[in-house]
């Protein structure tokens, strides 16, 4: 079962880049995996470690400021790609609890949203200040549906409303779907043999 | 009544609830494809709340992903190389047969890319809402189906309640007119698409392929161009059922029969979108002025005609970076770059009429030397209908590796990769870094263009050979 978000206070961590696909957030070769657990070590794998498995210097989760950053800045149409739940899977593992970007690709949305990953899309002007700000401290309230920049600015965010009852209650979708069975059910036997 | 797309009639018929604004809809799932790589965590969650699999006759699971293609790993007695990998195709092989799901195992003639085999027994058909925990399930939007990836917890949903919780999309039309010129196949045309609208154009949308341009391609390319509905962002790509796709359809083993078939061409009929139907976005191509197309960058909207240059990066981060991971530079010719391997194959370019087109351009020749041409069919039913044709026959004579089914090296993570640094023309679907192997160089081109290159060795226009 999902830990409940309601607030999330946390400084930023930046990686500006557009169009970051789910095959960098996690490459192919990891998906032989039959659980869904320590996917955080390989969390953009090919960016984070050099070919002989040491950290790679350069990249920003193996600098000091990543440290202990729950909040992703990420430039447009984050999550692109590939269908792979290991990638909201290895960016909560990490300790990632929210990205926030101008664009997020659906499904990836909609994965993260199942596992308290939450996806905050804002406007150019937000993004901006963000990407100007590396390890701004920003809060972000699932209930209002805001996020508070550190110059007292709050900029709304649009949730689905059902997902929003889902983080700040810790509750899964399934439990819902498995109530509507009898409706399920009903549905079934007026349009049975249709296809 | 108003008039009504495509799209939006599939979805009516599919709501056991609607949506409000507290509420997604509960969408039901006619079929449910499953695969060995997003499924193990949802039969594991399915176990954890001793739930069964509700509609065992929805569920339809074969083996594609993490499976060899090299036929004594298939067939024989050796071991699959990847470790993880046979793990994985053992537990989808347990969990098939704990809960009861029809599984076409390694070695089940029936098996084949998941997307490639189920149009191919009829199982995909118009109006049908079809899921499967991959994002190119939009391949079978080419039937008039409502089709498209999801995560494995939603895969878990499905094989718990035959549902998913759904806000419906809005609806993008994607207007073709002309004919396609010599050369310039199905994949060309997606690529341009996709170069155009951009590839998160289509985020939050259903594409409806339309125009005289689709109605004249036949079922294997509409797969072609709904495949590639999700590089451009979109949730699932359509095309309306027609005549084109009753003809493919009847007598498949899974497509209705006798008065059965003439009630449920009767409905498919009437599935196409209404005169005056309104659409959130639209553009308008001319597939008569198209080109081959090629990318150069790292996804598949960085893509321009055969016989141009690449952009110029004007400071742009992202082109910047992917020329450097590609090792180009702005303003180069595509036209006579080397490539060091050659993809023929994928749920995108792996059925019949793609191996044609190969063979066609290869009947006679030779592959240049130093260069690795990999054939992979969709399906072992494509394998045997191209070696039925001779079509085997022509790719051994020009040296290339002719393979069992599976996705091979669309993604690397069943052997079958490409090196560090390699350049790979590949008719697949994704040229992100890392996407064939760590540090391959992927460029996405028609199963033409792939053959064309392979025998020069170089990026080759495929009208060279025509």
């Amino acid at each position: 079962m999902m830990q409940p978000l309601r607030v999330l206070r946390s400084r930023t961590l930046v990686m500006p880049l557009a169009n970051v696909d789910t095959d960098q957030i996690i490459p192919a070769r990891f998906l032989t995996t039959t659980t869904n657990e320590g996917l955080g070590k390989q969390l953009f794998a090919d960016w984070r470690y050099l070919p002989d498995g040491a950290p790679n210097p350069d990249f920003i989760l193996n600098k000091a400021v990543a440290r202990d950053c729950r909040i992703l800045v990420a430039g447009r149409n984050f999550g692109c790609g590939s269908s792979r739940e290991h990638a909201p899977w290895a960016l909560v593992d990490y300790g990632i609890q929210a990205v926030v970007s101008t664009e997020i690709a659906d499904i990836f949305s909609s994965n993260a949203l199942k596992n308290g990953l939450l996806p905050v899309v804002v406007d150019e002007a937000t993004a901006a200040w963000l990407i100007e700000h590396p390890g701004a401290d920003v809060t972000i309230d699932v209930e209002s549906a805001t996020l508070a920049l550190p110059t007292g600015a709050s900029i709304a965010f649009p949730i689905e409303a059902f997902s929003r009852h889902c983080l700040l209650n810790g509750v899964d979708e399934l439990g819902y779907l498995q109530s509507k069975l009898p409706d399920i059910e009903r549905f079934e036997a007026e349009r049975l043999c249709r296809h | 009544m108003t008039a009504s797309t495509l799209f939006e009639k599939v979805w009516k018929q599919h709501e056991v609830v609607p949506e409000t604004p507290a509420t997604p809809a509960v969408l039901y799932i006619d079929l449910h494809l499953v695969h060995e790589v997003t499924s193990p965590q949802a039969f594991s969650l399915l176990r954890s709340l001793k739930l069964p699999v509700r509609r065992t006759d929805r569920t339809l699971a074969t083996m594609d992903h993490s499976t060899p293609t090299l036929t004594d790993q298939v067939f024989g007695n050796v071991p699959i190389t990847v470790d993880a990998a046979a793990k994985q195709v053992r537990q989808l092989e347990q969990n098939a047969a704990d809960f009861g799901v029809e599984l076409f195992g390694l070695r089940d003639a029936r098996r084949g890319i998941v997307h490639v085999i189920s149009p191919e027994l009829g199982a995909s058909r118009p109006g049908m809402t079809i899921v499967c925990g991959d994002s190119h399930t939009s391949t079978h939007g080419a039937f008039g189906a409502l089709a498209f990836g999801i995560g494995s917890t939603e895969v878990g949903h499905v094989l718990a309640t035959q549902c998913l919780l759904q806000r419906k999309p809005r609806c993008f039309a994607i207007n073709v007119e002309g004919k396609l010129p010599p050369g310039v196949t199905a994949k060309d045309l997606i690529l341009a698409i996709i170069g155009k609208v951009g590839v998160s154009g289509g985020t939050g949308h259903v594409l409806e392929y339309r125009g005289s341009t689709i109605r004249a391609l036949s079922m294997d390319e509409r797969m072609t161009i709904c495949n590639m509905s999700i590089e451009a962002g979109a949730r699932a790509g359509m095309v309306a059922p027609d005549e084109v796709t009753f003809a493919y359809l009847e007598g498949k083993p899974r497509a209705p029969q006798g008065a059965d078939w003439d009630q449920s061409v009767a409905g498919w009929k009437t599935l196409a979108s209404d005169p005056g139907a309104r659409f959130d976005l639209s553009v308008d191509i001319d597939a008569s002025a198209l080109e081959p197309m090629i990318t150069y960058g790292t996804n598949p909207g960085m893509v321009v005609p055969i016989g141009g240059s690449i952009p110029d990066s004007a400071g742009d981060a992202v082109q910047d970076k992917a020329l450097g991971y590609m090792g180009f530079r702005g303003g180069e010719a595509m036209l006579g770059k080397p490539v060091n391997t050659v993809f023929i194959g994928s749920c995108t370019n792996g059925r019949l009429e793609d191996l044609e087109a190969a063979a066609r351009v290869l009947k006679g020749r030779k592959v240049a030397s130093g260069v690795h041409l990999l054939i992979v069919p969709g399906s072992q039913k494509i394998r045997r209908d191209a070696e039925a044709a001779g079509l085997a026959d022509v790719f051994r004579a020009a040296g290339a590796d002719w393979r069992e089914s599976g996705c091979s090296m669309c993604l690397g993570m069943n052997g079958d990769t490409v090196g560090a640094g390699q350049y790979s023309l590949s008719t697949s679907n994704r040229n992100f870094e890392g996407r064939q192997g760590v540090g391959a160089r992927t460029l996405l081109a028609s199963p033409l263009t792939a053959a064309a290159s392979a025998v020069r060795g170089r990026i080759t226009d495929p009208r060279d050979f025509l």
